[in-house]
């Protein structure tokens, strides 16, 4: 167990918050992440990390905190992206694209000021990779506030929002504010990219939003299911990769340990391949009648 | 508005509408009304505006002029008395979203809130599922449900919610035969047991015809309504087309042809796809 657990892991301070916050974004970001992927909106949630980059990197040259600076950007850019038409689907990977085009070019512009002007050397490191370490305490009642009440959005319009992903034609028919609840949700979006840009890095937020979802979502028998599934996943891979990024100051006497992103990141990825191999015997198993027209998932992919 | 002879309004009353998009007008002055329990087909070629129409009767598409009246009140958005099943609904078999979850939604996804679903919004999911014949595949992703599979999983959708009318966009195109006779039998049946009105474009018509009290046929942004031997007829459709046409009759099957020599792209009962 030495090796594993190393001493002074949960006497930790610095690891205690990163475990606390670390869990506390793993649940918002898998909450969402599970409808940003049945909306096949993944792209427009990858956009929205790189306007927090750029929200990041302009709130560490202005010397506001980093969250502020995070939840500005992703938030800006949300709107950005609803005022283009990403409600649209035909208009969505075109709006996402702008957005995510001019987000980069700040980005760079800003992260080059940090370095230079600033010579804050770690910046670039920080908002792109994430810092989970590093993060003071009094960050986590803000960060809690914000992800409570996307979690309780997200509970709230889970029924509208689901059949809206299904089918836009289908729910306005029935009488769904489909505009509201597509507007709400990028907010709930840009919200959960900002929260997990300060524990990984907001290049690696995508990761964390996607990755747990992605993997419930092949095996989970339903979407209620799924968003468990992804809580479980995305806390785990979450704890697993900061109590790993741990050891490895361990590993090697000279190192300075292994950046926590890399292993959260890491993790997610072998659930989400673990999860392929489960779904393949599952199709396998399946015994569901053969039907002449039918698609992919029917007897015959046995 | 017209009352019938009992002096209920009639399910739906569509008064000299029309629709352009820019300077295209897709729908001409179109008027028709729907009954009680009546099952009408919204018969035409693509293209003619059926989608339109049936948007138009939803309220998500503005109307030019005229007037939708349902149930003898003007249109609104949110009115539940309306059932939908639109065109080519696309299902991803990668989500893991049960036929009976899709079915359920038509009960309360228009509402925000935390509530619970109650034992008999459960016990109605599944009598609704046991009248579409759904229940043998209530638990499998409606991804990877074939096409008359899903068609029936969206026309339980539809009718939970007890519409008084319920309008699908053609439920029948890329059917094959045997789904397609299935799913025309389904639709009558729910129309006599639930007092539902049903409204259906399709593009052929030969299917409708055991089943069918009504028509509206489609064409050039215009319509003629009536039973199907009012409407259906050399001199009707040759007005509406306007260039001569032949119906005729051959083992119980109706065939619209074009003279030679018109252009017949809007004729939906084409000879070259008639002869098997």
């Amino acid at each position: 167990m030495h090796f594993f657990l190393e001493p002074g892991f949960f006497s930790n301070a610095p690891v205690r918050t990163a475990l606390l916050l670390g869990a506390v974004v793993a649940a918002v970001s898998a909450v969402v992440g599970v409808i940003t992927v049945v909306r096949s909106q993944s792209f427009a949630g990858h956009a929205l990390t790189d306007v927090a980059t750029a929200g990041g990197s302009g709130a560490y040259y202005l010397g506001v905190g980093a969250l502020w600076g995070f939840l500005g950007g992703s938030l800006a850019g949300a709107g950005a992206m609803e005022l283009i038409g990403v409600q649209r689907v035909r208009r969505r990977d075109l709006a996402t694209g702008i957005v995510l085009g001019a987000a980069t070019g700040l980005s760079a512009l800003f992260l080059y000021l940090d370095t230079t002007v600033k010579a804050t050397t770690g910046a670039t490191q920080q908002i792109l990779f994430g810092s989970i370490f590093s993060v003071s305490s009094s960050t986590i009642p803000y960060v809690a506030i914000f992800g409570g009440l996307v979690v309780l959005m997200m509970a709230i319009m889970r029924r509208p929002l689901l059949l809206t992903s299904l089918s836009s034609e289908i729910a306005s028919s029935q009488g769904v504010r489909v505009r509201m609840v597509g507007v709400l949700f990028m907010f709930c979006l840009a919200v959960s990219v900002g929260l997990s840009s300060i524990a990984i890095g907001s290049i690696l937020s995508t990761a964390l939003l996607i990755g747990p979802a992605a993997t419930a979502l092949r095996v989970a028998r339903s979407i209620a299911a799924a968003t468990f599934l992804a809580i479980g996943l995305g806390i785990i891979s979450t704890w697993l990769g900061i109590l790993l990024a741990y050891d490895s100051f361990y590993w090697d006497p000279s190192s300075q340990g292994l950046p926590v992103s890399f292993f959260i990141v890491a993790i997610c990825f072998v659930f989400y391949v673990f999860s392929g191999i489960a779904l393949s015997r599952r199709r396998a198993q399946e015994t569901r009648r053969p039907v002449a027209t039918d698609s992919a998932l029917s007897a015959e992919g046995r | 508005m017209s009352i019938d002879g009992k002096g209920t309004p009639p399910v739906l009353e569509v008064d000299g509408v029309s629709v352009s998009f820019g300077s295209r007008n897709i729908l001409h002055n179109v008027s028709f009304e729907l009954r009680a329990g009546e099952f009408t087909g919204l018969i035409g070629s693509n293209g003619v505006g059926k989608t339109t129409l049936l948007r138009v009767i939803l309220g998500l598409q503005p109307i030019s002029t005229g007037s939708v009246r349902v149930l003898g009140a003007p249109l609104s958005k949110r009115s539940r008395a309306l059932g939908y099943v639109p065109q080519k609904v696309l299902l991803d078999p990668d989500v893991p979203m049960r036929a009976r979850d899709l079915v359920a939604l038509g009960l309360d996804a228009h509402k925000f809130g935390f509530s619970r679903r109650s034992a008999t919004e459960r016990e109605k999911v599944e009598e609704i599922l046991v009248a579409v014949d759904a229940e043998s595949f209530a638990d499998a992703r409606i991804g990877s449900l074939s096409g008359g599979e899903q068609q029936r999983v969206l026309i339980a959708h539809a009718l939970i919610s007890s519409p008084k009318l319920l309008l699908l966009d053609e439920p029948l195109a890329n059917l094959d035969p045997g789904s397609v006779q299935e799913v025309v039998a389904l639709l009558h049946r729910v129309a006599k047991d639930h007092g539902v009105s049903i409204l259906l474009s399709a593009h052929e018509m030969n299917a409708l015809l055991p089943v069918m009290d009504r028509i509206v046929y489609v064409s050039n942004g215009r319509v003629a309504s009536g039973t199907t031997d009012e409407v259906v007829r050399s001199d009707v459709l040759s007005e509406l087309y306007g260039h001569h046409v032949d119906v005729i009759q051959l083992h119980g099957r109706i065939f619209v042809v074009a003279e030679p020599g018109t252009s017949a792209e809007d004729v939906p009962e084409h000879p070259r796809y008639q002869v098997d």
